[in-house]
């Protein structure tokens, strides 16, 4: 019977596989979907110029990634999580709890965030972090109180901006660049407008009055987008009005479609993000385990190979792609080459 | 009663009901049905109109991947910059990378443009390897590796060039959007143009994109759905082999000899509801149960398989069972009545008979399998992650691959346009698989199906 025979070759297979399991032969990584684009360069050249294979290079953001790295030790849980946002302390924890305990961090580069429109749309060329805070807050300052946000056109808060509808699409809570964008932007404008004062002095303690402050509005004014940039892109494809959260990387690769608009007057360029002088950037990292140095072929020299100055220099690939250079490269490789745990 | 005398006073004047004459009321229903046939005929146009326009906008957008633009120039492979041993160690060699190579293919395309006179209006010459893609440094890397005797020498390569000059030439990418855009300058386009004049630059048919690999995010012009492709193979090998047995011996059992009773009933109304299960929920279980649990490794097409044939399962017990029934009792009677077993009427004579209903069934079922994305999500297999092509029979089912939608998939959510052209073109060749093994399937319905 032939049945008998597949079934017989399906379990030798299955058989086969519970035997193979053990002698994984490539990286894997998994995580920042920000990050990716930068570790599947990497990865390709790699393999490109070791003789290991080709890492495989997951997305899923920053937490779904670093979830699945504080998993546990062993050759099927993944060896590098990416991330665009520094690891938690609860994060740590996790990790240790499931026997995770060595880490390595490396930070690769910076990242800038910038906020465009359509390249035909309104006028949207300079923003104060208070713009956008006044925009997209759940609670503003009008007129001396604290009340519900009721804006509707951007030119009622500030004349200079256009008379056109608010309508943004900004990174959902699972992406680490949201943090960025709650930290550096909203907090940032809300001390600015005046109205983190106000609701300290309204008795709100100091953490309370922040996350006030982070808090966005949902009368569907602002909309949260769990996707990727293309999702975002698509969004302000589709409303002339829109502005969007992307990365600077996406923007250079769509700029026959977007615009951006300056953020406290500074253009948001590479040499920008390098120097400080554009407030909207961050790190981005890759966590390996240290425990699969050894374990897993090529671990170590992937990581080496990522910070080497060759790909991730000034003049390297990711830089090419978008990748601000970090100026403290060199400390970072030393520190792979000691295997430098974090604390 | 005088009611209805009244009412049918006015009808008893005209002519009576006869097939010549219509009456109010047959009109009436004759009027109904033309109706009707019309919400029949609107309802098909509106089917048929939406299929060509989807039909239009794949082929539309996907056929360009089919293209793509290359370059072939002669390449001086100097050996002060790629064997500064002279000795031909394969070990030495291969301690040049991609990046020492990289300056030697922009070298030779300078001299290739000197050569046909084409003026480069940069302050850097170097400048015009933006042209290129950059895979082309692996490229001849690869070349000289595996033929260490061509250093030395002047090869002439065939060389990809950059996405964003291929979309210049299939009408993506124009001179004006390139004014913003950084990776690259108008002047790079007047050469482009200059290049094909001269022969050097062609856009022809790309078996890479088929037969290829995927890239990284930043050579979309290298990506290519093959090893995907193989991928999926690997996967509806185990689809195959785990659900036609498993559903096929479920479905006899169920169907010939299970008696009827309670847990048969339950058994029968779960196989229906598992049908309906979302199939995102196989990847959850698959995730938790195969690699959580049995620690089976993440991304292999072996477990993604798993996970679709627990998706399969139902669609072919329900297609078997359906043709098992399909079979008329009196076959099994006469096989009964002449001293067969039970056992031996099944096998030896309704089974063959539903046959050719269970393989359109499974082959159906597979179609289906082969266009799953979401559970394949769940379990590692999308991603930065079809880059080697598997080196055998194991490495195939448990090496991480990619399966074709979800490469689709991947490729659509990429930051480069030219990706999104590449995801386009890749449903092309799923659609052209799924239409295949649907036309096998009426193929061999029509050809063995009995009425009885």
């Amino acid at each position: 019977m032939s049945f008998v025979k597949l079934t017989a070759s399906a379990i030798a297979i299955a058989a086969v596989s519970a035997t193979a399991a053990s002698a994984r032969d490539q990286v894997q990584v998994a995580g920042s979907s920000t990050v990716l684009p930068y570790a599947s360069i990497v990865a390709e050249a790699f393999g490109e110029n070791f003789d290991f294979p080709t890492p495989v290079v997951e997305s899923g953001g920053s937490s779904a990634g670093l979830k699945r790295f504080c998993e546990g030790v062993g050759e099927n849980t993944i060896d590098v999580a990416n991330a665009s946002r520094k690891i938690k302390d609860k994060e740590i924890a996790a990790c240790a709890e499931a026997g995770v305990t060595d880490i390595i961090e490396v930070r690769i580069g910076y990242d800038g965030i910038v906020f465009a429109s359509q390249l035909d749309g309104p006028a949207f060329t300079a923003f104060e972090p208070a713009d956008i805070f006044n925009a997209l807050g759940a609670k503003v300052l009008k007129d001396g109180e604290l009340i519900d946000n009721t804006y509707t056109q951007w030119s009622e808060f500030n004349a200079d901006l256009p008379a056109a509808d608010i309508m943004a699409f900004i990174p959902g809570t699972k992406h680490g660049t949201r943090e960025v964008f709650e930290e550096k932007v909203l907090i940032a404008g809300c001390e600015a407008t005046g109205a983190m004062e106000a609701m300290i002095a309204s008795g709100m303690s100091e953490d309370d009055a922040e996350d006030a402050c982070m808090s966005v509005r949902t009368d569907g004014k602002s909309v949260d987008i769990d996707g990727d940039y293309t999702e975002t892109l698509a969004s302000i494809d589709a409303n002339p009005n829109g502005i969007g959260v992307f990365g600077l990387a996406f923007y250079e690769n769509n700029t026959d479609k977007l615009k951006t608009a300056t953020m406290s007057g500074v253009e948001a360029t590479t040499e920008t993000i390098a120097s400080g002088d554009y407030p909207v950037s961050r790190p981005l990292f890759f966590y390996v385990k240290k425990a699969h140095i050894g374990v897993i072929p090529g671990l170590k020299e992937y990581a080496e190979f990522f910070i080497s100055d060759d790909m991730a220099g000034p003049d390297g690939p990711l830089a090419e792609y978008g990748l601000v250079s970090d100026p403290e490269l060199a400390s970072t490789q030393a520190a792979i080459e000691a295997e430098d745990t974090m604390q | 009663m005088s009611d209805f005398t009244a009412d049918n006073g006015p009808a008893k004047g005209d002519a009576k009901s006869s097939l010549f004459h219509e009456t109010t009321r047959t009109k009436r229903r004759n009027a109904a049905e033309t109706r009707f046939k019309a919400y029949g005929i609107a309802a098909i146009a509106t089917g048929l109109f939406f299929l060509v326009a989807l039909l239009v906008a794949i082929l539309g957008n996907g056929l360009p991947a089919f293209k793509q633009t290359f370059v072939t120039i002669p390449v001086e492979l100097t050996e002060a910059k790629l064997d500064k041993n002279g000795n031909r160690d394969p070990a030495d060699l291969a301690k040049v990378s991609t990046f020492g190579y990289k300056p030697v293919v922009t070298a030779a395309l300078v001299s290739a443009l000197k050569a046909e006179g084409i003026e480069i209006p940069f302050a850097k010459e170097e400048d015009v390897e933006d042209i290129l893609s950059s895979s082309v440094a692996a490229q001849v890397r690869d070349t000289v590796l595996a033929n260490p005797d061509l250093i030395g020498e002047t090869v002439d390569f065939r060389l990809l060039a950059s996405s964003r000059v291929d979309g210049y030439f299939k009408g993506r990418v124009t001179r004006d959007a390139l004014v913003r855009d950084k990776n690259l300058d108008a002047e790079h386009l007047d050469i482009a143009d200059a290049m094909v004049a001269a022969g050097l630059m062609k856009t022809t048919f790309n078996a890479d994109f088929i037969f290829g690999s995927d890239a990284s995010e930043s050579r979309p012009e290298q990506a290519g759905i093959g090893v995907s492709m193989v991928g999926s193979l690997f996967m509806m090998i185990v689809v195959l082999a785990l659900a036609l047995p498993i559903g096929v011996a479920a479905s006899i059992y169920l169907e010939e000899f299970a008696p009827q009773n309670k847990w048969t009933d339950l058994i029968e109304v779960n196989i229906s509801n598992l049908a309906a299960v979302p199939s995102i929920v196989f990847g959850i279980l698959g995730l938790a149960v195969f690699i959580q649990i049995a620690h089976l490794p993440q991304s292999a097409p072996l477990v993604g398989g798993l996970v679709l044939t627990l998706m399969t399962l139902p669609t072919i017990i329900i297609s078997t069972r359906a043709s098992l029934k399909a079979v008329p009792p009196s076959i099994r009677d006469a096989a009964l009545g002449v001293g067969a077993s039970k056992m031996q009427s099944v096998f030896h004579h309704v089974l063959p008979l539903a046959m050719p209903g269970i393989l359109t069934g499974t082959i159906i079922g597979l179609a289906q399998a082969l266009g799953e994305t979401a559970p394949l999500l769940l379990i590692g297999m999308v991603g930065f992650i079809a880059s080697n092509m598997p080196d055998g029979i194991t490495s195939g089912f448990l090496d991480p691959n990619s399966a074709m939608p979800a490469q689709i998939y991947e490729w659509a959510k990429r930051a480069d346009p030219a990706y999104y052209e590449r995801a386009w073109g890749g449903i092309i060749i799923l659609l052209v698989f799924l239409m295949t093994m649907n036309i096998i399937a009426v193929l061999l319905r029509r050809r063995f199906e009995r009425r009885w």
